[in-house]
């Protein structure tokens, strides 16, 4: 059972005013992925189009983290075409068969994608800044001061401009996590993946992410985020999807979608989370 | 709820524990000592004078200086093979993968005094050795025994075997890093080389330098064993003396006074190192870092987690 978004959403910003037939960011065809014998998602069909926040809820095991990793080809595809930016992620298809990159490709592929995880992952061995600046310099091969001044910037966008000498180990969970939504966005992605960036945090320190998240979707960036907070997918969100045991079961607009299901697992679900 | 002043706060008096049996262990080790010390000087047969008069001679200096020598030269060779072997090893390229991991069954599973004896007796299995196409021509060639001569064969042996072990060591440190590490590297586009020297390799530091330090320790002694090569490191140094005085046993003294001396200022360095590397907490990890490899400024690490 799979659900396509064909309504456009009423979105208030972002590249609303492009024309219908533009290619979208992220366009998913039955995309299938199992892990050995265990299918984790069997056929889902998905668009984000530019400038649009979705977020994916729906329960722990649901496939919603996987479909997120596919999406910069973390995880390969089992079957399925899933496209980001008109592009075929990890593959080329000639004559109907999906052939792999070769990594460099996909390296390439990757550096457009921004993701946030659950756990940082901030690189331990580096201060904030070098975190930053890392990828910039050594995969985009910019230069060393413009990259410096930029996430410099990006710091003090993230309310961490004084933290910018600090090492992982002496930044609290929130200040981590905006350190890697800074470092993310270090490489001027044109999509940002979010998987699941406030589970891992503190109570008390969720806000001050979810407050970064929402500056970056007011400044018209395209975002596809896993989270549990359905108050952040209401506001925020264009799109909302729900994924269960590997399909999408309901799909549409929040106020929608998070307030009044349609489907009777979504109602479950909303009336644990809630 | 009121705060104790310190002058309220005294510590009482409690009385210690009584160890009657660590008497009995002290008179023990007291009456050993006497007897060593008693055995030491009396039994004319060690010969310090002897050892007085070698210790510090040419040919034992020049024996600690070659023996030091292999142990350098063979442990950079098994560090730079290690890291090698274990990137093969953790190579999604099987005949990479297979290869380290057959690289590793064999020199682990066959003693390197055996190793050291084959490469000295190279030219018995292969009189010549050439450069050329494989079933093909040879362009060049050379007598084994002129190419391997006991140097090269020593530094051969035992440093392809230690590359074995190293593989083992830096194979450990990489797996120790953080899966995110490497997916959040990845997640930038940067390739996996790039990933595992910029990212996991820096951090599988902290895994890898403390064992290194015990394997250069175990080297310096493994050395000895090239003496069957004929090769005059400290060790068929002592022999070579011996061989014309017949002083056996003061020269093996003086050869192990070496070793002793060498391994115990080892063993400063790999407790220095130990004490740096082998920390589990964060902050002392970056500082750490930051000392020896980044020279960044001290940080202060008032918040913690």
């Amino acid at each position: 059972m799979t659900t396509v978004n064909e309504n456009p959403s009423k979105s208030t910003r972002g590249d609303t005013t492009q024309p219908h037939t533009e290619v979208p960011m992220v366009k998913a065809l039955n995309v299938c992925k199992s892990f050995g014998h265990v299918e984790v998602l069997k056929g889902v069909d998905l668009e984000v189009r530019r400038g649009e926040v979705m977020t994916l809820l729906g329960p722990s095991g649901s496939g919603k983290s996987t479909f997120l990793r596919l999406i910069n080809h973390l995880e390969t595809l089992s079957a399925g075409r899933l496209y980001v930016d008109g592009s075929l992620v990890g593959y080329s298809e000639r004559d109907g068969r999906l052939h792999e990159l070769h990594p460099s490709a996909i390296t390439r592929q990757r550096a457009e994608i921004g993701m946030v995880f659950q756990r940082f992952n901030l690189f331990a061995h580096m201060t904030a800044l070098q975190n930053v600046i890392e990828a910039p310099i050594g995969v985009r091969r910019e230069k060393r001061e413009i990259v410096k001044k930029r996430a410099l910037e990006l710091l003090d966008r993230v309310g961490l401009a004084d933290k910018s000498s600090s090492y992982p180990s002496a930044l609290s969970g929130g200040q981590q996590q905006r350190v890697a939504i800074a470092r993310a966005l270090a490489m001027q992605p044109k999509l940002m993946l979010f998987d699941e960036p406030t589970s891992a945090l503190d109570p008390e320190l969720v806000g001050e992410v979810l407050d970064v998240m929402r500056d970056l979707a007011r400044s018209g960036m395209t975002m596809v985020v896993v989270t549990h907070e359905i108050g952040f997918a209401r506001e925020v969100a264009d799109h909302a999807v729900f994924i269960d045991e590997g399909v999408v079961v309901e799909s549409g607009e929040p106020a929608q979608v998070l307030t009044d299901p349609r489907h009777p697992r979504t109602k479950a679900f909303l009336g644990k989370v809630l | 709820m009121t705060a104790i002043s310190a002058t309220q706060h005294q510590a009482e008096a409690v009385v210690k524990m009584r160890h009657p049996g660590r008497w009995v262990t002290y008179v023990v080790a007291a009456v050993l000592a006497a007897m060593l010390i008693n055995t030491l000087l009396t039994n004319q047969n060690f010969g310090w004078d002897i050892v007085g008069h070698y210790v510090v001679s040419g040919e034992i200096l020049s024996g600690l200086g070659k023996t030091i020598e292999l142990t350098v030269i063979a442990m950079v060779i098994g560090v730079v093979l290690g890291v090698l072997l274990a990137v093969m090893r953790l190579s999604s390229n099987p005949a990479m993968s297979g290869f380290a991991s057959a690289y590793v069954w064999f020199f682990r599973g066959t003693p390197v005094f055996v190793q050291l004896l084959f490469w000295g007796y190279a030219s018995a299995l292969y009189p010549r050795l050439g450069l050329g196409v494989p079933f093909g021509p040879v362009f060049v060639s050379a007598e084994t025994n002129s190419l391997i001569t006991p140097f090269i064969a020593a530094i051969l042996g035992l440093g392809l075997n230690e590359g074995a072990y190293m593989a083992e060591v830096v194979r450990a440190g990489i797996l120790s890093v953080d899966r995110g590490q490497t997916e959040a590297a990845q997640a930038l586009g940067m390739s996996r080389l790039r990933t595992l020297r910029r990212i996991v390799l820096p951090q599988a530091m902290r895994v890898i330098i403390p064992p290194t330090g015990n394997q250069a320790i175990t080297m310096l002694k493994t050395t000895s064993l090239v003496s069957v090569l004929a090769f005059p490191e400290l060790l068929y140094s002592a022999q070579l003396i011996y061989s014309t005085n017949f002083r056996t046993i003061p020269l093996l003294l003086t050869a192990s006074l070496w070793y002793l001396l060498v391994t115990s200022v080892l063993n400063v360095g790999q407790h220095f190192l130990e004490r740096r590397f082998n920390r589990s907490d964060g902050t002392r990890f970056r500082r750490t870092l930051a000392e020896s490899r980044l020279r960044a400024a001290p940080q202060q690490a008032s918040e913690g987690q």
